[in-house]
């Protein structure tokens, strides 16, 4: 039996990085033409005329990579019984404290709902980028639909950038998951700290497999 | 009236140099005199050196059938019929209505690419459009356009190099009939005023200037013999405004969500400074560790010597013990 359990294989580790990557890259130069106060991010990618050419590549990039993880990792992030009780005490986890707070499975349901306000995010910003995409696809559509996608596409934007501040802190917070999504190994007491079922679930696997 | 300083730029949250104080300038166009002769036309695209690609005959007095970023003005024709059955031909030189609210500026990302001047002409400096196209979507009238060649927006001037050295611009230059006209908007409006005056004595009880209030005024005006409804005159908006949708994505929204995501993160580090990280403690993580080494049963893993001496060879070694046998 080995010390340490995969958490990620080397292929979900890769697609999440590159998800990643991309993410950082649309949000940039996003935000560099959201506000005027974050104008100079265009900077990052050659002025604003490249920052305009480039972000809705960067964005149909990690709206195809992203739906691939989606693909990996749908199953374990419907909800179970189990949810519900935790989230109720969510002001519990909050202060690090255990008491009260039930097992859960391989997601826990905070993470569970960032996979699906993802999902939507995703969507929205998927469908409507490409309506104000002005240099291939906006004539194919009316004035009104554009002025909606934009402000649409700057919603679930915020939805998207919010969603993802709340993903990296809790990454920096629960020690451990950063080496996770890193080197994919976790140690036995980690997965049964913070994702008791699914370690119980991964011990009756070895049993069966030793 | 003969300006360049600006009074709003795009993208920009601050107040621009504004102190001095310039009369704003409008160009008048009556629609009643109008001959449809596209003089107008051929002026603007002889002074602003743009030559919009030879198009094809489509019936209709149109040409081209659209504004382009290579035609900044255009004819827009439409056969009326009026109550008695009569048919009337509307035309209107149609154009940037050079808003003093102007959508366009208000939509544009990039600073600086759309100003006022205090004259209240909006310009477009194409060496600062990034050619994101949001300019169309701000506009209430369908006005500006992007180039296929170069990818930036452009539109009526009002010519503003004309104006900002006392010249009228070129489109009033050159009407033969003095269906344009050109002053001071407070000129303008008078002159206008007699004209609807004229216009009413004539049989046109709608007379009436177009200077919708929904857009705080434009600088580019129209005299209408039917201006009760405007968008008889080829879909001029009847009441236009910047879009609601426009001023929600442009409006207070920005910075509150900016705000929002700023606070998300302070958010996260002020948990991490009051509570703090998550760690397993390193006591379970010992006995994980010792419950899942090697060799371990799971009856007492931690009474279990850690090497099993299968191998005679391989024996555990206790310094504490005489003979170092553990």
């Amino acid at each position: 039996m080995k010390k340490q359990i995969l958490r990620y294989n080397a292929n979900e580790r890769t697609n999440h990085w590159v998800v990643s990557i991309l993410f950082v890259l649309a949000a940039l130069s996003g935000l560099a033409l959201f506000h005027p106060a974050l104008f100079w991010l265009t900077n990052l990618f050659g002025g604003g005329p490249w920052t305009r050419i480039l972000h809705p590549f960067l964005g149909v990039g990690m709206f195809a990579m992203f739906l691939w993880l989606v693909i990996r990792f749908w199953r374990y992030n419907l909800f179970i019984k189990n949810d519900r009780i935790w989230l109720k005490n969510i002001g519990k986890v909050m202060k690090n404290e255990e008491e009260g707070v039930p097992p859960i499975g391989k997601y826990n349901p905070g993470q569970k709902l960032l996979f699906w306000a993802l999902i939507v995010s995703m969507l929205v910003l998927a469908v409507t980028g490409v309506i104000m995409w002005r240099a291939y696809f906006s004539h194919f559509f009316g004035i009104d639909i554009i002025r909606l996608a934009s402000l649409f596409h700057a919603a679930a934007a915020f939805v998207l950038v919010t969603a993802i501040i709340v993903h990296v802190y809790a990454a920096i917070w629960i020690k451990g998951s950063v080496g996770a999504m890193m080197s994919g190994w976790v140690s036995r007491a980690w997965a049964k700290k913070h994702h008791e079922l699914w370690y119980d679930e991964v011990m009756r696997k070895e049993e069966r497999k030793p | 009236m003969a300006t360049l300083d600006i009074i709003a730029r795009s993208a920009t949250t601050t107040t621009p140099p504004s102190i001095r104080d310039m009369d704003a300038v409008a160009k008048l166009i009556d629609v009643s005199k109008c001959i449809g002769c596209k003089a107008c036309q051929v002026a603007c695209s002889e002074w602003n050196d743009i030559r919009d690609e030879v198009g094809h005959n489509h019936g209709v007095y149109e040409a081209p059938m659209d504004l382009t970023a290579d035609s900044w003005t255009l004819m827009r024709f439409t056969e009326h019929e009026k109550d008695d059955g009569d048919l009337e031909w509307l035309i209107r030189k149609d154009g940037c209505m050079h808003c003093a609210e102007p959508g366009c500026l208000k939509a544009c990302p990039s600073p600086g690419a759309i100003v006022q001047h205090a004259n209240g002409i909006v310009d477009f400096h194409q060496e600062h459009c990034i050619g994101c196209g949001y300019c169309i979507t701000g506009c209430p009238f369908d006005i500006p356009r992007i180039s296929q060649k170069d990818h930036k927006a452009y539109k009526c001037t009002l010519c503003s190099d004309r104006v900002a050295v006392g010249l009228e611009p070129a489109c009033v230059k050159t009407c033969p009939t003095g269906a344009i006209v050109f002053g001071t908007k407070e000129e303008m409006k008078v002159h206008a005023d007699e004209r609807i005056v004229d216009l009413k004595s004539r049989g046109y009880e709608n007379a009436g200037l177009y200077d919708p209030d929904g857009v705080g005024g434009t600088h580019v005006m129209y005299v209408l013999h039917h201006a009760d409804k405007p968008s008889l005159y080829d879909g001029l908006p009847d009441a236009p405004v910047i879009s609601p949708m426009v001023s929600l994505w442009k409006g207070i929204t920005k910075p509150l969500s900016l705000l929002a995501m700023g606070a998300a993160v302070l958010a996260g580090f002020f948990h991490y400074v009051r509570i703090g990280p998550q760690r397993v403690e390193e006591e379970d993580e010992r006995k994980e560790a010792e419950a899942h080494s090697p060799g371990a049963t799971s009856t007492s893993a931690l009474s279990e010597p850690a090497v099993h001496t299968v191998d005679p060879s391989v024996q555990t070694f206790d310094p504490k013990q005489p003979d170092g046998r553990g």
